[in-house]
């Protein structure tokens, strides 16, 4: 198994740090079912047998976070973007340069 | 089918074995049964077995989605101890270490168990410490434990490279009655035994989903039809997030690849098992002289059997570091195995939001060490809707209540654990 880091190019998976699965959302703190919502988002997992979104981080080239799809039942890579992009397309986080809040 | 005995061998070989007889029936699926256990490997079969000895005389089949011997039970490296540190864990990995003793007399097959003795080899001080805790943690709950200086090392394994420049072996911590068992046999016992007590044991036979009525389980879809239980346990660890999921629930379990591997057959060289505590390495020796050794995980999320090299070169190089003299020795066969890692690295025997339906899973890379206890402790969950006093711990709300089970103190990390 190798990755193809969007910075560096295909590298060998001992450069790598895994992280885990990517589709898990942080709660919002202040709803009523915080608790619960905490305790599904740190311990309960889909953990099914195909694609799966994960994070990994490219310690030992460019530091780049990464979420790679990857479908777990045969190891095949099917995408791999930078974290941050993913944040900021899924979470509406501040683009810098273009002067959002 | 008789008991197996030196006069039945006796009476065999002066026949040319002429008389043996299959070891378990082939039994095709009924319409419903009392109990059914998902997964014919070893918990499973235990499962059935203890249900079938201790709980009475439910009608129990257990189904197999390929065949006996096939799964995770023929895909570890057969070791047995009960060294663990925390009280969740050490009664019940205790209870199973004295049903392993017993074994062999209680279902009438020869299953190799070996009591050669787990060596935990430590490297500082501070490792000296943590393991003399471990043990002492043991014998306050009735397990032998024995901390040994490096004298006392040499003498049991005079060839480790103790002045190692980075990991001298400053003593270890040992366990004489673990040990190993052929894993095949125990399956293959198991369901010899379960199957003379009645239990039908139903192979290539896939369950593809569950009934469920008002939220009570009343039967499972598989690929040989519909079979209807009033009870239905799981025992499919690997794969229990995918089966659960037909049943529409989410676990805390993430599945993993652990490799182990295999080398040539060479003279008997080690004793017991012997574990790396700078690294994640240990080693044993089969009966056929391979030896047979493994360390980590491969760390990320998989289902597919089988490793990668980083890995490899990562055991290589532990089991280099402890013991050089193996490095001529040429590697026959590697191969993965698909693990439940829960959480906290600990394991679930515990009833599920659905009546009926029944969950033991989340073996981590410790699951056939546990067969036994495994077995006893989900048929009593099973036949009296009770937990068992040495499987308490193990609840899937565990999370939820602050009373994650962290051996290793890991966190909620499941490829750390």
């Amino acid at each position: 198994m190798r990755i193809t880091c969007p910075c560096c190019g295909e590298r060998a998976l001992d450069e790598f740090a895994y992280y885990g699965d990517a589709s898990v959302k942080r709660p919002d703190i202040a709803s009523p079912t915080a608790m619960a919502d905490f305790v599904a988002y740190s311990f309960d997992r889909v953990n099914a047998a195909g694609p799966h979104r994960e994070l990994w981080y490219h310690s030992a080239g460019c530091h780049l976070w990464l979420v790679v799809t990857r479908n777990v039942a045969n190891h095949e890579i099917l995408n791999v973007e930078p974290a941050r992009d993913v944040a900021r397309a899924t979470q509406q986080l501040p683009t810098p340069g273009r002067g959002s809040a | 089918m008789g008991e197996y005995s030196i006069f039945s061998v006796a009476r065999e070989a002066l026949r040319g074995h002429s008389g043996w007889k299959p070891t378990w029936r082939d039994a095709a699926p009924k319409p419903d049964y009392d109990i059914v256990i998902i997964g014919g490997g070893g918990h499973g079969l235990a499962t059935a077995y203890y249900l079938a000895k201790e709980y009475g005389n439910a009608r129990v089949a257990v189904l197999e989605k390929g065949w006996i011997g096939g799964g995770n039970v023929g895909r570890n490296t057969t070791i047995v101890r009960s060294n663990y540190l925390l009280p969740g864990n050490i009664p019940f990995y205790e209870l199973s270490m004295k049903l392993w003793e017993g074994l062999e007399q209680d279902i009438n097959y020869n299953a190799m168990v070996s009591q050669r003795g787990i060596l935990n080899l430590y490297h500082s001080d501070a490792q000296r410490d943590a393991y003399a805790r471990r043990g002492n943690a043991m014998r306050l709950h009735g397990v032998d434990s024995e901390l040994l200086d490096q004298s006392a090392v040499r003498q049991m394994v005079p060839f480790l490279n103790f002045d190692n420049a980075r990991f001298p072996i400053h003593g270890g911590l040992l366990q004489r009655r673990g040990g190993t068992v052929r894993h095949d046999a125990v399956a293959w016992g198991y369901a010899r035994a379960a199957d003379r007590r009645g239990v039908d044991i139903i192979q290539n036979c896939e369950v593809k989903g569950f009934r469920i009525e008002d939220n009570r389980v009343v039967g499972v879809e598989t690929s040989r039809g519909f079979i209807g239980a009033k009870k239905v346990g799981m025992a499919v660890a690997g794969n229990s997030s995918r089966v659960a999921a037909m049943a529409g629930l989410k676990l805390p379990i993430e599945s993993h690849v652990l490799q182990a591997f295999v080398s040539e057959s060479i003279k008997p060289f080690i004793d017991g098992v012997v574990t790396f505590g700078a690294g994640h390495f240990y080693i044993s020796q089969s009966d056929k002289g391979g030896l047979v050794f493994g360390g980590d995980l491969d760390g990320y999320n998989s289902y597919a059997q089988r490793g990668a090299l980083p890995v490899v070169e990562d055991v290589c190089e532990g089991g280099m570091a402890l013991m050089p003299r193996i490095g001529r020795v040429r590697l026959l066969r590697s191969w993965g195995g698909i693990m439940d890692m829960s959480m906290d690295g600990s394991p679930f025997i515990d009833r599920t939001p659905i009546q009926g339906l029944y969950f033991n899973g989340g073996w981590c890379y410790g699951g056939f060490k546990a067969t036994p206890a495994s077995g006893l402790c989900f048929a009593h969950l099973i036949a009296r809707d009770q937990t068992h006093d040495v499987a308490k711990a193990y609840r899937l709300d565990r999370f939820a209540t602050g009373h994650a089970i962290d051996e290793k103190g890991m966190g909620p990390h499941p490829n750390l654990h």
